[in-house]
């Protein structure tokens, strides 16, 4: 009785103090719980003295971990907590979102959001910490801004661990919170949460106190915000959630957002003289943050009739614009590189022979421990700075030393850039044709019949293409910003579902129809994400890349048999999802998303897709699972 | 290699036993043209078995790999370009692991494989050309 009053007590750290009745109470309450565990414990002979090893866990752990424990009685009302607090700070981020999976270290903070806020910022619940990190990763890329994910001590945040090494490979801002301090599980909290995840996330923090938690979530989300933009995690203590705020109830700090670094003007104006001074320049565009961002990206590419090569990675470029892609050919003698090869975008780097400007910010970032860009583009000229802040001045400077004879000039060879440009895209479109009738059914079949269905609506691309051949890139008409999100940042798979849903959240109150061409072994990750869309009603047109396998890992290990002279039977001993077939239609069924599939037969493409349209439209997420062939 | 020598076998069985008896001579130039023209049936399981498809796909023409249909090699040709690709993409693969016999029953399984239709004969590649072409 004795240890389960002491178990009882240290439940908690903000039950310290309460009455010793109180505490009496609360063990009697639990007793036959507590008693059951530890007879269990008991009969596998894992418990009491003389067997040595590590420290056996006490009741309340073992009640924790296999789900028989009950909230200990309240002994003290506390109406001002100091997660009030917190939910002020998240409310003046603009913060509109939050994901989590529910976990005890942060039950303070979780509670004011449901009933100080009013779940406002929406609560959204996860079941994985992955998926509910993966999700802020896709929010962020469609609208720009980061939504809040919390994470529980330890346990939660090697969960998110994946989805934020992804984030940070990718360069998007996400503001997490985690809880530690919830010392009802000892493998719970830690001394040092943070060091977890420190190597790849750009910030993190434990503040001591209240007002503490405040100045660090300002600076965290500045420091997401701030190109080149990465996760940042701040570990929020649960005494600091659950105990009641100061006397004088701290202020709300100042929040300004800093501008981008752009370059400095001499820098500007030398690189204005290099463009309009060279005969055959080129912009290879890894990335840019905005709309306005690609709108500039167009003006400059305007003026200087020059070829716009974007790293497949994200929108840089509209797909369709005249200048997009590697124009006529020549060997380029000005290359102007935004934020590409290493600086966290796709896109091509320099080129031997010309003079390679680069602009990016990848030297702002210190990675540590992983280089999971690489390393940049070697320039001549390099230029600390975001592409996108400096553009306007860019643009400025080349305008002023455009003449009529420039102009003249510019154009003509832009007309060839255009026609070889042209006849490029017309090629791929051709290629579409190849297995247009097999099945399983081909990648570029989808991405043709998905085309007449959303031209006229407002979409969005929410998935990676690299695996589904990059058919919507060569055939649709690409030209906003969120007409494609990119890929995963790290590789990681898991992060399609998830992300895609997450886009598909920042989407919904546009109206845009959001698409995921989803493919098998990532859905399987975590494929609970499926309930979260359905039970957050979260318009999303999920179609399945279905080719039964870990196709990439088939494709090399067969190389890898034949290497070494061995043969291939055996290629798809753990590389093919087969045997039994997976039902993704029944898969989405049973997380409560409408679904049709397995689809076959590439006739029945299109009216499956318009029927799922129709219901993404009026607010519906769908599945559609199609047996495809193994790459694009 | 199992299937492949069993098959074997069963030819030289209905050789023994009449069908093509009196003729051992003719007989075994029957089972030579029959190497040579492959066996359709046995090359459609080895071209999955041995992940043809991985790289070219199931339609052996949907992939990263080279497009094999419609397959324009003899199947002489297809056997030397498999022993020795001459590029970095595709591994070689020797008759220790594919004999000539069983390419000759893979590159038979490619020539059935049904060809694309032509992109002009598609109207919906044809619009995504144009619009594309704009």
């Amino acid at each position: 009785m004795a240890k389960l009053k002491n178990t009882s007590v240290g439940r908690r750290g903000f039950l310290k103090g309460a009455a010793a009745g109180a505490a009496v109470s609360a063990a009697t309450l639990v007793t036959p719980q507590l008693t059951e565990a530890q007879q269990q414990g008991a009969g596998r002979g894992g418990r009491g003295g003389g067997q040595g090893g590590a420290p056996q866990p006490d009741g309340s752990a073992i009640a924790r971990e296999d789900g028989t424990a009950r909230p200990a009685p309240v002994s003290r009302i506390v109406e001002n907590p100091g997660s009030d607090y917190m939910c002020d700070v998240i409310k003046a981020l603009g913060i509109e979102y939050v994901s989590f999976n529910p976990g005890s270290s942060f039950e303070g903070l979780h509670e004011s959001l449901i009933n100080y806020t009013k779940n406002n910022p929406e609560i959204i619940t996860c079941t994985h910490e992955e998926n509910a990190v993966a999700m802020a990763h896709g929010y962020a890329k469609a609208c720009g801004k980061p939504m809040l994910a919390l994470l529980h001590g330890t346990i939660g945040v090697q969960h998110a661990a994946m989805a934020i090494y992804n984030a940070y490979g990718d360069r998007v801002p996400i503001v997490m919170i985690a809880g530690v301090g919830d010392t009802a599980v000892p493998a719970h909290t830690a001394v040092d949460l943070g060091a977890m995840v420190r190597d790849f996330v750009k910030w993190d923090h434990q503040p001591d106190t209240l007002t503490g938690v405040g100045q660090a979530l300002i600076r965290a989300y500045k420091l997401a915000m701030t190109p080149p933009m990465a996760p940042v995690l701040v570990t929020v203590q649960a005494e600091l959630q659950m105990g009641a705020m100061p006397a004088n109830r701290p202020q709300v700090p100042k929040f300004t957002m800093p501008s981008a670094p752009s370059a400095d003007l001499a820098s500007v104006r030398q690189i204005a003289k290099d463009l309009v001074n060279a005969t055959n320049p080129r912009i290879a565009a890894g990335r840019v943050r905005t709309q306005e961002g690609m709108d500039q990206l167009v003006q400059l590419a305007d003026l200087l009739q020059c070829p716009v090569a974007g790293g497949g990675d994200r929108m840089t470029f509209p797909n369709r614009h005249p200048m997009a892609g590697n124009g006529a050919g020549g060997a380029a003698d000005v290359i102007l590189s935004l934020e590409a090869g290493g600086g966290g975008g796709g896109g091509r780097g320099g080129a031997a022979g010309g003079k390679t400007i680069v602009i990016s910010t990848a030297e702002l970032l210190a990675t540590h421990n992983y280089n999971i860009n690489g390393n940049g583009v070697n320039g001549d000229v390099y230029i600390a700075a975001d592409p996108e802040a400096t553009l306007p001045a860019l643009i400025e400077e080349v305008q002023k030393l455009m003449t009529p004879d420039k102009k003249r000039l510019f154009e003509d060879r832009g007309k060839k850039h255009a026609e070889a440009n042209r006849a490029a895209r017309a090629t791929a479109a051709e290629a579409a044709s190849v297995g247009w009738n097999a099945s399983p059914v081909s990648l570029a079949r989808i991405a043709a019949e998905l085309w007449p269905l959303i031209k006229n609506e407002d979409w969005s691309y929410v998935s990676p293409q690299n695996f589904a051949g990059n058919w919507a890139n060569r055939l649709w008409d690409m030209k906003k910003i969120y007409h494609y999100l990119g890929g995963q940042g790290a590789g990681g798979m898991g992060y399609g579902a998830p992300a895609s849903v997450g886009a598909a959240l920042a989407n919904r109150k546009n109206g845009r129809i959001s698409i995921n061409i989803q493919t098998d072994g990532d859905m399987n990750y975590s494929p609970g994400i499926l309930w979260t869309a359905a039970h957050h009603r979260i318009p999303l047109l999920s179609i399945m890349h279905n080719n039964r396998g870990y196709h990439q890992e088939v494709m090399f290990i067969a190389r890898a048999a034949s290497i070494r002279n061995r043969g291939q039977e055996n290629s798809h001993i753990g590389t093919r999802l087969i045997d039994p077939n997976i039902d993704y239609a029944m898969m989405a069924k049973a997380y409560g998303m409408y679904s049709e599939g397995p689809i076959t037969d590439p006739k029945d493409l299109a009216p499956a897709f318009k029927r799922g349209i129709e219901r993404v439209k009026k607010g519906e997420p769908v599945m559609i699972d199609v047996v495809t062939q193994p790459r694009g | 290699m199992l299937s492949r020598s069993l098959a074997a076998k069963e030819i030289m069985k209905k050789l023994v036993f009449g069908i093509l008896a009196p003729a051992s001579a003719l007989g075994l130039l029957a089972v030579s043209a029959l190497a040579q023209q492959g066996d359709a049936g046995r090359g459609k399981k080895m071209f999955v078995d041995y992940s043809c498809y991985a790289c070219h796909g199931f339609s052996g023409q949907n992939g990263p790999g080279r497009r094999l249909v419609p397959m324009k090699m003899a199947n002489v040709a297809f056997t030397a370009y498999v022993r020795s690709p001459g590029t970095n993409q595709m591994p070689s693969y020797s008759a220790k692991v594919l004999t000539d016999a069983q390419l000759a029953d893979i590159w038979a399984y490619i020539k059935t494989l049904p060809d694309s239709p032509e992109a002009k004969d598609i109207p919906l590649v044809q619009q995504l050309k144009a619009e594309a072409g704009k």
